[in-house]
């Protein structure tokens, strides 16, 4: 076991060295540079001619001057691959640079800040989802093609289908303005008060969001419930129980939920990524400044560092959410041997 | 769906049945009218329980005997090819004909649908005008302007621009009101649809051939083939999508294709780049498992090539899965589609895709009193998904022998 985990994490390595230069490139191939647009823009709103060569060529040597020290400057193949070598030795001596859209924040500071409000709502949302998906799997696969597997794998469907921005939208025309029971958009209304009205404010904001997030997310886990519990159900042991003599209610609750609870907690370790990494576009629609939202800010305005930290931390958080799996199934199951 | 649980159940009581009746007839020989009483009552259970079956029909037959002798087998026994049984088994289920329907639907509207509004097409999009009457002419006179010293003869005209009514309301002649360019927006659902749906099917196809290539050769290769492919794959599924999607749209717009169709068919290009995978893992897995079976060694030891092992004899086992992975991709390009168009970096503005029509909602004004802009191209897309998964599931279920009917 010990000997696989290493060649896995040896292999999680190559992966994302590999991720991390295709990344790099893309990042650097993007016509915006955060740093490079400021500082133009701030010639310019300081009333530098930059019409003549002269003053061009000048404008030039102060860019490079000011990003070359990140090895941004040049934009040729082999500037890129050096500019390369010098993020991924910062990076290995656990620097990702610093944002420049975030006064210069070093990277890590600045994803640790927006992470936790990503992080609490996917959070929330993943336990209620558990709590109503699990469940309802179960009981849908035990009443197989009865009424309420029938209605609850139609809903799980449209629930799948259904687009975040559409449904977030909907709800926000529909709760937020026509019913006025929630707030559109942000975390706070900016009401002065006590710490606890505060918090209790941005719950209020938060409630949407997360509805939303569950209503869409919980279709796949309980269709995965349901057919792993049918997986089950028809298993031998199953029988054998039956054949014993159990109850219904200890055949389900014993032997198969504990059965299914197998390839579920799997399936849970590739939510990962998701839980730490935000929800982009659900971010987007409400405009909370979550981490999917500053990342989405960070690409479109080529904040190079920052993209690059937080792609390189959902690679991370995907290559791990994989191996933990690959663990976890061992663990969990003991007829799972983990070799070669 | 309940069909499926009744029928192998009615299966087994038949089967019990059977073997009661053969010890009634020996026991009264006579007794021929309560005999075929009972055949008749099965058959009519069966009929009850909503499913005729060829084998019951044939089972009951046999019991009915000398009535049916010297009847050819071929008249009584249904032989059915494989495609026949899951196509029989996918329209036996409610939800994939349902999907199905859908899907029809959804390509009439959006292929044929044009052919009937009044609102014209324009390079992809559609004007509240008339085509005629954009130029109309108001004046025209002949005027004399110099360059130096050469005198130029011209004519001023002065056209009159047609009225177009911006964000209308639902009324007679724009059963959805016209959006904020003026143009007609259930028309412009439908040109979106054939945008969408298009590329739905050209993504999922290239995605698929690639897949199929690239996995077909790490799976029957094996050994340092695999290993780097499997590599390669690995480090493209790690990459997030959607930041890279953003990336290289923004590197599309800056470099001039922003308002071209031409970025759309990049977009496309990189959605198959990236997608591949799936389908590669697939058909890899399957390939590992199916080239240790016993009618590969036959294969092998009756000399038959490379290409003709992999592409006759190991594809062919991979198309259901592949089917039904195609289905289910179509669905998710829709919506990645749809995703790109709401973030505004998808088709160029102006196009019309159902992603371009919902990126309406993103304006709160539009979002809380034009519903009628955004809401139809959100359920085009949602129906779209849903449609397709219905259909994916239902051609899964079709195709797994371990499924009873």
């Amino acid at each position: 076991m010990f000997k696989y985990i290493v060649k896995r994490l040896l292999l999680a390595i190559l992966i994302l060295f590999g991720v991390s230069i295709i990344l790099y490139v893309l990042i650097r191939c993007m016509p915006s540079n955060f740093l490079r647009d400021q500082y133009i823009q701030a010639r310019a709103n300081y009333g530098v001619d930059t019409s003549s060569e002269e003053a061009k060529a000048q404008l030039e040597r102060e860019l490079n001057g000011i990003l070359a020290p990140y090895g941004l400057a040049d934009d040729s193949f082999w500037g890129i691959i050096k500019g390369y070598f010098m993020w991924l030795g910062r990076f290995l001596k656990g620097d990702m640079g610093i944002s420049f859209q975030h006064q210069n924040a070093p990277v890590q500071t600045v994803i640790g800040k927006y992470m936790w409000l990503s992080f609490g709502i996917s959070f929330v949302a993943l336990l209620l989802e558990m709590a109503i998906a699990i469940p309802l799997g179960v009981k849908c696969a035990v009443n197989q093609y009865g009424k309420l597997d029938y209605v609850a794998t139609v809903l799980c469907m449209v629930g799948i289908a259904f687009p975040s921005f559409f449904l977030g939208n909907l709800f926000i025309k529909w709760f937020a303005v026509d019913l006025g029971w929630f707030e559109t958009h942000g975390l706070t209304s900016g009401i002065m008060g006590s710490e606890f009205e505060i918090f209790i404010d941005k719950i209020w904001h938060l409630i949407l969001p997360m509805t939303v997030m569950v209503l869409l997310s919980i279709g796949g886990l309980m269709r995965y419930t349901r057919t792993n519990t049918l997986e089950v159900l028809n298993a031998d042991y199953i029988r054998t129980a039956r054949a014993k003599g159990l109850s219904e209610g200890k055949v389900v609750y014993k032997h198969v939920f504990r059965n299914t609870m197998i390839p579920l907690v799997t399936q849970l370790s590739f939510t990962l990524p998701t839980l730490f990494g935000g929800a982009m576009i659900t971010e987007q629609v409400f405009d909370l400044p979550g981490i999917g939202n500053i990342a989405y800010k960070a690409l479109l305005n080529g904040d190079v560092f920052l993209a690059m930290g937080y792609n390189m931390f959902l690679a991370v958080l995907t290559v791990v959410g994989i191996l933990f799996a690959d663990v976890m199934y061992a663990v969990v199951d003991p007829r799972v041997k983990l070799g070669k | 769906m309940k069909k499926k649980d009744t029928a192998p159940l009615n299966n087994g009581e038949e089967l019990t049945e059977n073997t009661v009746v053969p010890e009634n007839t020996t026991v009264c020989d006579s007794a021929t009218a309560t005999e075929s009483s009972a055949a008749a009552n099965v058959v009519e259970s069966a009929v009850s329980e909503g499913s005729v079956k060829a084998a019951d029909q044939s089972l009951t037959e046999e019991e009915k005997g000398d009535e049916l002798h010297g009847e050819n087998l071929n008249e009584r026994a249904k032989v059915l090819s494989p495609w026949m049984t899951v196509l029989k088994r996918f329209f036996r289920s409610k939800l994939s004909v349902i999907g199905l329907v859908t899907i029809v639907v959804l390509f009439l509207f959006a292929f044929l649908g044009p052919v009937f509004s009044p609102w014209a097409a324009n390079g992809g999009t559609v004007t509240d005008t008339d085509p005629a009457r954009i130029k109309e002419i108001i004046s025209a006179s002949p005027i004399t302007y110099y360059v130096g010293d050469e005198a130029f003869e011209a004519l001023a005209v002065s056209i009159r621009l047609p009225q177009v009514v911006k964000l209308g309301d639902i009324n007679a002649a724009h059963w959805l009101g016209t959006d904020d360019m003026g143009y007609d927006v259930l028309t412009r659902l439908m040109y979106g649809g054939r945008v969408s749906l298009t590329i739905g099917f050209v993504v999922v196809i290239i995605e698929t051939i690639i897949g199929v290539i690239i996995g077909g050769l790490a799976g029957y290769f094996g050994k340092w083939v695999d290993n780097l492919i499997m590599r390669l794959v690995d480090i493209l599924s790690c990459i997030p999508q959607l930041p890279i999607m953003l990336i290289l749209s923004v590197i599309f717009t800056e470099s001039g294709l922003g308002d071209s169709i031409a970025k759309l068919y990049y977009m496309m290009m990189i959605l198959c780049l990236i997608g591949w995978t799936g389908t590669a893992r697939l058909v890899r897995g399957q390939i590992l498992s199916l080239r240790e079976q016993e009618f590969m060694l036959a294969a092998k030891s009756s000399g038959l090539s490379t290409f003709s092992k992999i592409f006759k004899h190991l594809l062919p086992n991979v198309i259901p899965q592949l089917i039904v992975s195609m289905t289910l991709g179509l669905g998710s390009i829709i919506l990645t589609e749809a995703t790109l168009g709401f973030l505004n970096i998808g088709a160029p503005y102006g196009t019309a895709t159902w992603g371009n029509l919902i990126n309406l909602a993103s304006n709160s004004t539009y979002r809380q009193y034009y519903p009628n802009l955004w809401v139809g191209a959100g359920v085009c897309i949602t129906l779209a998904i849903l449609a397709f998964n219905f259909v994916g599931d239902g051609l899964r279920d079709a195709f797994d022998p371990k499924m009873k009917r």
